[in-house]
């Protein structure tokens, strides 16, 4: 089977998030004033082939542990969709 | 005899010419390595030096440490040789798992490049054995990502440790108890975001960096 993968990364909270910090700060200049917890992260995806759903999620987990994300600053969520056969 | 540096050399490095002339001058026999050698051809120590390995892609230092002269720098390192990462040297030995913690980007998210008065926090490093514990030296910094994070636990033991080498004393960019520069449990891998090499010759206005790389050359003060 073919999955899509969606791996969002995002600071551990605690974390100094600067870009968030200050995009919060821009976006009441603008007239958003009631904008509260600003956090800037990345997306990555990715396609893989796996035998099952519970497969794909194992070799994404491993990808985040090994490279994708650095656990000491971040944190990341999975969402993985079964992508259709192609014909 | 002269000691032998391996100077790393990545697609995107760009800081190893200087570490290399620094390190002649002062006596020592700097060569480059290439990120794909697989061995570190008998150097007593290795500089990492500053740059954009793997142009920082995905976060600076990840990609840098599946090169496979990394595999060789961790085995140095266990064996308690000298370990030295400037700058992005530094986030790649984080990346690496060398040293603890990891480099965020600037508060203020500025890229900085100015000289800013660094204090000798520690003897017990290969950095810092001829330096006095106090000192406060002026060294350029250079960098975009160099705020030092790391957990609560983590920040205890360095501190309770002697491992904090070094420390702004004006932080610059955020870091974690002001943090520039940090040492492995044995103090024989160090990682610090000021360029001494860039502060080695009274043309580039200060000469306070060479205390730290005469450190380095002299292997037998290896803690």
């Amino acid at each position: 089977m073919r999955y899509e993968a969606r791996i969002e990364v995002t600071h551990l909270p605690g974390v100094l998030d600067p870009q968030g910090a200050t995009v919060e700060r821009a976006l009441p200049a603008l007239g958003y004033e009631h904008v509260r917890d600003v956090r800037i992260g990345k997306c990555i995806r990715l396609e893989l082939d796996a035998p099952d759903r519970s497969a794909a999620r194992a070799a994404v987990e491993s990808m985040c542990e090994r490279l994708l994300v650095n656990p000491v600053i971040e944190a990341y969520e999975i969402e993985l969709t079964e992508l259709a056969p192609v014909s | 005899m002269s000691t032998r540096v391996a100077v790393l050399v990545f697609p995107g490095t760009n800081c190893e010419l200087d570490v290399v002339v620094a390190l002649e001058a002062l006596g020592g026999t700097p060569e480059l390595v290439f990120h794909t050698a697989r061995d570190l051809r008998g150097a007593d120590a290795v500089v990492v030096p500053g740059g954009f390995a793997h142009g920082d892609y995905l976060r600076t230092g990840a990609l840098a440490r599946f090169s496979p002269v990394m595999a060789a720098v961790a085995d140095h390192a266990a064996a308690g040789g000298p370990v030295v990462g400037i700058c992005n040297g530094f986030q790649i030995l984080t990346e690496a798992g060398l040293l603890p913690g990891a480099l965020q980007k600037n508060a203020g998210l500025k890229f900085l490049c100015r000289t800013v008065a660094c204090r000798v926090e520690t003897r017990r490093s290969v950095l810092t054995g001829h330096a006095e514990p106090g000192a406060v030296l002026q060294l350029p910094i250079n960098h975009f990502e160099g705020a030092y994070r790391c957990d609560e636990a983590t920040l205890a033991e360095l501190r309770a440790d002697d491992r904090v080498v070094l420390r702004y004393v004006e932080n610059p960019n955020g870091s974690l108890d002001g943090i520039a520069g940090v040492a492995n449990e044995g103090g024989n891998v160090v990682g610090l975001m000021p360029h001494p090499e860039r502060a080695s010759d009274a043309l580039l206005g200060s000469t306070d960096g060479v205390v730290l790389l005469e450190s380095l050359l002299d292997v037998r003060a290896r803690v």
